[in-house]
C-alpha cells in the first residue's frame, strides 16, 4: 500500500519543484506502481506521531499549502489512478488537473477519513464541493463511502475512465502515459444546491436542519467529526475558500485530539493487527515432507452458520464440501449461498458466469465419503455435546491424517470436544457470528494441546475468508461469549425491575451499542441465552448472577413463533410492540429496583462496567493474548460501541479510577457481580498504567 | 459484405451453393460421398442443422449423413478436423468439410419477458385471459417488445470482442498508425491478388432475383491514410485504437473442401491439393486473452510437427482486427509474454512478413466466421503451388479465448 508518509511528501515537493524549473517538462502523470492501490492515504503513524492540536493543524496546513502550489501549477498534473485512492491519495488527485481512473475492481474513491474520527484535512473539504456539488461532497466526506470509478465518472470526480488492461499491465505503462496527456478534458455538472445556498434561508436550513438534523439521529451525536466536517465544508461554501482552508486546519487539529478519534484509530490499528496471521505460515509436519496448503474444506450442518461458513470459503478460491444428514436441509442451505452470489450478480458486483464459476466449487452431499479429500472439516451441528462427539468419531473415520478438525460452537469448551478426537493436536474452535458473511469476526480458541501449525493454518483460512481474526485460549465461553453472558443477565435484572425493554434498548443504542441490548436477547436467541447463562452461570458463580434464569426459561416455554421480548410481525418495523406475554411473565419475577443506581446514566454503566469488567479478567487470566484483539473482538463481534474504541481502549482514554468507583457503588447494591476484577483495580491505583502502549 | 447482394437469400443457400461449386470442380460423384461437416456461428433457428438442409440441397444423396459444428470463428477449422478424424480412424473415406455465415440475416429473438407470455398463450383458453396477456404487453411496451439481438459479447465476461481487442493493443502498445497501416496492407494484397486472379478459390453465383453474378469480394477497398486516421474509435471511446477501417467487417460467405486420403484420391482419379499434417487446438482465459489464440498454438503445432518457423514458406492468420494481428506477432517477439504467461524460456519468434497474409486476409477479403477456416487451408493451399513451396502455417483465434493452428504441406502432384 502507497501511504502519504512525511518523506514521500517531501520527496513529492522536490520532483514537483524540480518540474516547475525544467523547461523541457510540459506535464507530468501521477501514477503508481502498485497494481491495486493508488495511494491509500496518510500514513496513520505520522498522524499519531503528530503530537497535540497545534502540531497536528500544521500538519494540515503543509499538506493543504503543497497541493494548492499542485493546483495551481501552469503545468498540467494528471493522475492515473488504478486502485485505491483514498483520504489523502484522493486529495492529493483532486489537486490535480486531470484525473482519469481505470474501471479495475480495485479502483475506489473515498475520504474515509470520518471513520477515523478525522476529517479530510488536505483540502478535501474544499475541493469536493467545487466539483462535486455541495450534496455528494457531504454525503462522500459524512460517510466515507467507496466511490466507483463510473459512479466517480457520472458525479465529475473523474474526467475520464480507462479500462484496465488485466495481465498485462507490465507492458503497458510506456504507452499509458501517452493516452492520458493526450485525452484530458474539462468537466462542469450542475450545481443546484451550491446555487440554492446563496440564500441565506436555504442555507440555515440545509446544513441545520437536513445535515446536522440527519448526523445526529445516524450517530445519536456520539461522533464529533461529521458535525464539524459539516461545518468545515459550509464555511468554505459560503465563506469562500480562505476561511474554508482555515477551518479545515483546525478542524483536523481539533479532531485529532478527541478520544474518539483515538478510539477509532485504535480499532484501525486492531483490524490491521487481525489481518495478520501471528502465528507465522504452517511449518512442516516433522513426519512428512508435504507442507499442509488446505485447499479442500468440509463444513458439516447446512444450517444458516455451516451455509454461511460456505459462503465465504467457496469464493475464495476453496473447494468445498458442504455436509448434511437431510435433503431438506442441504437443499435450504444451498439456496441460501446461491441467494447470496444471485444477489451480488443482481448488484453487479459480479457476473452471472463468476457466480456459476463459484457454485462449481460446492459439492453438496449427504454422504461422509466426500471428507475423503479434506484439508480441513469445520462443524457446525447441533451446540450438544454427545452430537458433537459422534460427529468428531464419524468424521476421523474418513478425513486424511493432515485434516485439521474446526467446531464452530459458541460456547462448549473445545477441550471437550476434543477427548473424542484420536488427534486432540488437530483439533480447534473457529466460532464465527451471524450472519456469517456480513459479520467480520472470527474467534479462534486453541486447547493446549492444539499444535501450532493448527493454529496457523485455521487463522490463514480465516483470513482468506476475508475475516478478522482473534486467537483466544480455552474456556468457559471463551471470550466474546463470556463477555456477553453477564450483560444479559443484568439486561433480565433490569427487565425485573421494570425497565422496559424499549427504555433499555434506547439506553443502549444512546451510549453507542449499534442493537439494543433487550433486542440482542431475541437476536441471540433466547434459549441460546438459557443454555449460556446455565453453563455460564453454574462455571463462575455469583459473578455472573443478576437476573433469574427463570424468566428466561418461561419465556422459552411460552414462546410463540414471531415472539420474543418483542413481536415480529412485521420484519421492519421500527417500534415493535413488546410481547405482553413477555411483560407478563417480567411482572411474575418483580424485583425492586435500587433508586441509588437506576438513574439512566446508572443503567448504562452497569451494563457496560460488567461487559468491561469481564474483558480484563479475560486478559489477567490469559483468554484473550492482548488487549488490541480484545477490542477487536469486543466491537466486531459483539457491537461494543466503536466510538469507545473497545473495552480496553474505553479504560484507557476514560480511566480506571472513575469506573472502578461506580462499580463499588453498584457492588454495595448488588454483591459481587460488580465487584472490580484486579487488573482492573491495578489500573486504577496507577493511572499511567495503559492496557494500550 | 452483409447486406448487399445475398441480402434475400438464406443461410443455407450459401452452403448449398459452396458445396455445389465443390462437386463441380472436384468432379465427385454426389453418391460417393460419405459424410457432410459443416460449421456456423450465428443460427438460424429453422435450419438447425444446417449441414444436413445445404448437402441435401446440393443433391448429396440423401444416404450421406451430415452434422453441424460451431466454435466461433474457427467452426470450419473444427468441421475439417472433425472429417480429418473420421479418416484417420477409418470411420469414413470421404468427407465434405466447410462452414458458412450469414450476417444479412440474423435471428432477433422476442425478449425473454414477451417468450415467456407468448408460451403461455399457449395454455390460456379463455378471451378473458388472452385479453389479460394483451393488456400486459399494451400495458408495458417496451418491456415485453423490445427485441433481444444475438450476443456480441462475450458470454463469460460480458466483453464486446472489439473492446477486448482494444485492450489487448493498447497492452502491447500497438498503435492506431501500425494498425491503420496493418489493415491497409490487407486490402493492397487482396486487391491485387484478385486483379491477377490469385483467388481462384472464389466460385461465381447467380444470385436469384440480383441481375449481375456475384464473382468477387466486395469488401476489399483501400481507404487512403488521412480518411482512416479520421476514423472514430469503434468501441473504446474516444480514445481506442480500433475502428472500423482496421477491423474485420459483418460478411455474408460459405466455404467447402473436399478431404479424404491420398490413396483413395488416387484410386477415384482426383488431384490432390495438400496434405493436412498436424493441428491443435489450445484455450485461454476470455478476458484479457481472448484473441492470443495464434500466439499460443504457432509454436505448438510446429513442435508437433518437428518443423520450425523456418521450414515453413506460408503463413496464413485469420485477421480479426489489425491490432489482435500486431498484438499476436509483438507477443510471438516478448520474451517477458513467453516467460510469464506461455511457460516458456524465451520468446518464440513471430513469422516473416514476407510470407505473412499474402493475398489478403479477413480484414480485406471479408470474414463470415463459420467459412473463414476453410478459406485458410485453401489459399494455403493454393499459395504453396504459386510460390512453389512446401510448407504451409495457419493459425485463427476464436470467442471462448480459443486458439487453432494446422500445419499443411502441398501435394507433390499440384
Amino acid at each position: 500500500m502507497n501511504t502519504l508518509s512525511k518523506e514521500l511528501m517531501e520527496e513529492f515537493e522536490e520532483v514537483f519543484n524540480e518540474i516547475q524549473r525544467n523547461k523541457a517538462v510540459k506535464g507530468a502523470v501521477l501514477i503508481s506502481s502498485k497494481p491495486g492501490s493508488f495511494v491509500a492515504g496518510a500514513d496513520i503513524d505520522m498522524l499519531k506521531n503528530a503530537g497535540g492540536e497545534a502540531e497536528t493543524t500544521e500538519l494540515s496546513k503543509n499538506g493543504q499549502n503543497l497541493f494548492n502550489a499542485l493546483e495551481k501549477s501552469k503545468k498540467p498534473f494528471v493522475a492515473a489512478i488504478n486502485g485505491v485512492a483514498l483520504g489523502g491519495g484522493l486529495e492529493l488527485t483532486l489537486a490535480c488537473q486531470y484525473r482519469i481512473a481505470t474501471t479495475d475492481k480495485s479502483t475506489n474513491l473515498g475520504v474515509p477519513e470520518v471513520m477515523l474520527g478525522l476529517l479530510p484535512g488536505a483540502g478535501g473539504t474544499q475541493r469536493l464541493p467545487h466539483l462535486v456539488g455541495v450534496a455528494s461532497a457531504l454525503d462522500m466526506a459524512l460517510t466515507g463511502k467507496m466511490i466507483k470509478p463510473k459512479k466517480a465518472k457520472k458525479m465529475g470526480l473523474v474526467h475520464h475512465l480507462v479500462e484496465p488492461l488485466g495481465i498485462f499491465l507490465a507492458l503497458f505503462y510506456p504507452f499509458l502515459h501517452k493516452i492520458y496527456i493526450n485525452f484530458p478534458q474539462t468537466i462542469t455538472i450542475p450545481k443546484v444546491i451550491s446555487y440554492l445556498l446563496k440564500f441565506g434561508a436555504f442555507e440555515k436550513n440545509f446544513f441545520n436542519k437536513m445535515i446536522k438534523g440527519k448526523v445526529m439521529k445516524q450517530t445519536n451525536g456520539l461522533f464529533p467529526a461529521p458535525l464539524l466536517i459539516a461545518d468545515v465544508i459550509r464555511e468554505g461554501v459560503i465563506n469562500g475558500a480562505e476561511a474554508g482552508y482555515k477551518a479545515e486546519a483546525e478542524g483536523f487539529g481539533k479532531l485529532s485530539q478527541t478520544n474518539e478519534s483515538k478510539s477509532l484509530i485504535g480499532l484501525y490499528d486492531g483490524q490491521t493487527h487481525c489481518k495478520k496471521n501471528r502465528f507465522g505460515n504452517p511449518a512442516k509436519p516433522a513426519n512428512s515432507n508435504l507442507i499442509i496448503i488446505i485447499r479442500n474444506i468440509a463444513v458439516l450442518g447446512a444450517g444458516l452458520m455451516g451455509a454461511g461458513i460456505v459462503q465465504v470459503s467457496i469464493d475464495k478460491g476453496y473447494n468445498v464440501v458442504l455436509k448434511d444428514s437431510f435433503s431438506p436441509g442441504l437443499a435450504r442451505g444451498q439456496e441460501q449461498i446461491y441467494k447470496g452470489f444471485n444477489t451480488a450478480s443482481k448488484k453487479k458486483k459480479m457476473t452471472t458466469f463468476e457466480r456459476d464459476a463459484i457454485m462449481a466449487k460446492l459439492d453438496a452431499t449427504l454422504s461422509y465419503d466426500a471428507l475423503r479429500n479434506a484439508d480441513m472439516v469445520i462443524e457446525a451441528v447441533f451446540e450438544d455435546i454427545d452430537i458433537k462427539h459422534k460427529v468428531v468419531k464419524e468424521t476421523e473415520a474418513v478425513i486424511p491424517e493432515h485434516c485439521i478438525f474446526a467446531s464452530n460452537t459458541s460456547a462448549l469448551p473445545i477441550g471437550d470436544i476434543a477427548k473424542a478426537s484420536k488427534r486432540p493436536e488437530k483439533v480447534i474452535g473457529m466460532h464465527y457470528f451471524s450472519p456469517v458473511d456480513k459479520m467480520q469476526l472470527l474467534e479462534i480458541i486453541t486447547t493446549d494441546t492444539t499444535s501450532k501449525d493448527t493454529v496457523a493454518s485455521a487463522v490463514q483460512v480465516g483470513l482468506k475468508q476475508g475475516k478478522l481474526v482473534i486467537v483466544v485460549k480455552d474456556g468457559p465461553g471463551f471470550y466474546t461469549t463470556r463477555l456477553l453472558a453477564p450483560t444479559l443477565s443484568e439486561v433480565i435484572r433490569m427487565l425485573q425491575e421494570g425497565v422496559g425493554p424499549q427504555k433499555i434498548d434506547k439506553l443502549a443504542t444512546s451510549f453507542g451499542f449499534p442493537v439494543g441490548i433487550a433486542t440482542l436477547l431475541d437476536e441471540v436467541g433466547i434459549d441460546v441465552a438459557v443454555h449460556v447463562s446455565e453453563y455460564l452461570g453454574g462455571v463462575f458463580g455469583e459473578r455472573f448472577a443478576g437476573g433469574n434464569v427463570q424468566v428466561l426459561k418461561d419465556l422459552v416455554a411460552r414462546r410463540k413463533t414471531g415472539k420474543g421480548v418483542y413481536m415480529y410481525s412485521d420484519a421492519k418495523s421500527k417500534n415493535r410492540p413488546v410481547n405482553d406475554t413477555a411483560t407478563q411473565i417480567f411482572k411474575s419475577f418483580e424485583l425492586e429496583p435500587v433508586e441509588a443506581v437506576s438513574s439512566d446514566s446508572d443503567i448504562q454503566l452497569r451494563l457496560i462496567s460488567r461487559f468491561v469488567n469481564e474483558a480484563v479478567m479475560s486478559l489477567q487470566e490469559g483468554i484473550l493474548d492482548n488487549p488490541l484483539e480484545g477490542d477487536i473482538g469486543a466491537v466486531f463481534g459483539l457491537g461494543f460501541p466503536p466510538h469507545l474504541g473497545g473495552p480496553f481502549r474505553y479504560v484507557d482514554l476514560h480511566g480506571a479510577a472513575p469506573l472502578v468507583e461506580n462499580m463499588r457503588r453498584f457492588e454495595a447494591a448488588y454483591g459481587a457481580a460488580f465487584t472490580p476484577c484486579p487488573l482492573l483495580l491495578e489500573h486504577a491505583k496507577d493511572s499511567s498504567k495503559k492496557f494500550h502502549s | 459484405m452483409s447486406g448487399t447482394q445475398y441480402k434475400n437469400l438464406m443461410p443455407h443457400d450459401l452452403q448449398r451453393e459452396a458445396i455445389k461449386g465443390l462437386l463441380k470442380r472436384t468432379g465427385i460423384p454426389k453418391d460417393k460421398l460419405e459424410y457432410v461437416v459443416i460449421g456456423t456461428v450465428i443460427q438460424e433457428g429453422k435450419t438447425s442443422n444446417i449441414a444436413r438442409e445445404a448437402a441435401l440441397g446440393a443433391g448429396i444423396s440423401d444416404k450421406t449423413p451430415a452434422h453441424t459444428v460451431t466454435q466461433a470463428c474457427i467452426s470450419s477449422n473444427q468441421a475439417m478436423t472433425t472429417g480429418f478424424n473420421m479418416i484417420a480412424s477409418g470411420q469414413m473415406d470421404t468427407v465434405v468439410a466447410g462452414g458458412v455465415d450469414f450476417m444479412s440475416d440474423v435471428p432477433i429473438r422476442f425478449n425473454r419477458k414477451m417468450r415467456s407470455l407468448m408460451l403461455q398463450m399457449n395454455k390460456t383458453k379463455s378471451t378473458m385471459g388472452m385479453l389479460g396477456h394483451a393488456a400486459k404487453v399494451i400495458g408495458s411496451p417496451v418491456r415485453y417488445l423490445s427485441p433481444e439481438l444475438p450476443a456480441i459479447a462475450e458470454f463469460s465476461t460480458d466483453e464486446v470482442m472489439g473492446h477486448s481487442a482494444d485492450r489487448l493493443a493498447a497492452a502491447f502498445g500497438i498503435s492506431r498508425l501500425a494498425q491503420d497501416e496493418y489493415a491497409t496492407r490487407s486490402h493492397t494484397l487482396a486487391k491485387k491478388a484478385t486483379e491477377e486472379g490469385k483467388l481462384s478459390d472464389v466460385l461465381e453465383y447467380k444470385v436469384p432475383g440480383v441481375a449481375e453474378p456475384v464473382t468477387s469480394d466486395n469488401g476489399i477497398r483501400i481507404t487512403p491514410m488521412e480518411k482512416m486516421a479520421k476514423m472514430r474509435a469503434a468501441f473504446v471511446k474516444p480514445h481506442g485504437t480500433i475502428t472500423a477501417a482496421n477491423s474485420s467487417f459483418l460478411s455474408d460467405g460459405a466455404s467447402a473442401v473436399l478431404l479424404m486420403e491420398e490413396k483413395k484420391a488416387k484410386a477415384m482419379g482426383l488431384k490432390p491439393k495438400a496434405y493436412l499434417r498436424n493441428y491443435t487446438y489450445m484455450s485461454q482465459e476470455p478476458k484479457d486473452q481472448l484473441l492470443l489464440g495464434p500466439a499460443y498454438t504457432t509454436p505448438t503445432v510446429l513442435e508437433k510437427a518437428g518443423l520450425t518457423l523456418n521450414d515453413i514458406d506460408v503463413v496464413e492468420y485469420h485477421e480479426a482486427f489489425a491490432g489482435q494481428i500486431l498484438a499476436n506477432l509483438a507477443a510471438m517477439e516478448s520474451d517477458y509474454f513467453a516467460q510469464k504467461h506461455m511457460n516458456r524460456p524465451g520468446k518464440v519468434g513471430a513469422p516473416s512478413m514476407d510470407k505473412f497474409n499474402l493475398w489478403g486476409g479477413s480484414l480485406s477479403i471479408g470474414h463470415p466466421f463459420g467459412a473463414t477456416g476453410c478459406r485458410l487451408v485453401t489459399t494455403c493451399a493454393n499459395r504453396l503451388k504459386a510460390e512453389d513451396g512446401t510448407y504451409a502455417l495457419l493459425a485463427a483465434c476464436a470467442a471462448g479465448g480459443i486458439g487453432h493452428a494446422m500445419i499443411m504441406e502441398r501435394h507433390p502432384d499440384y
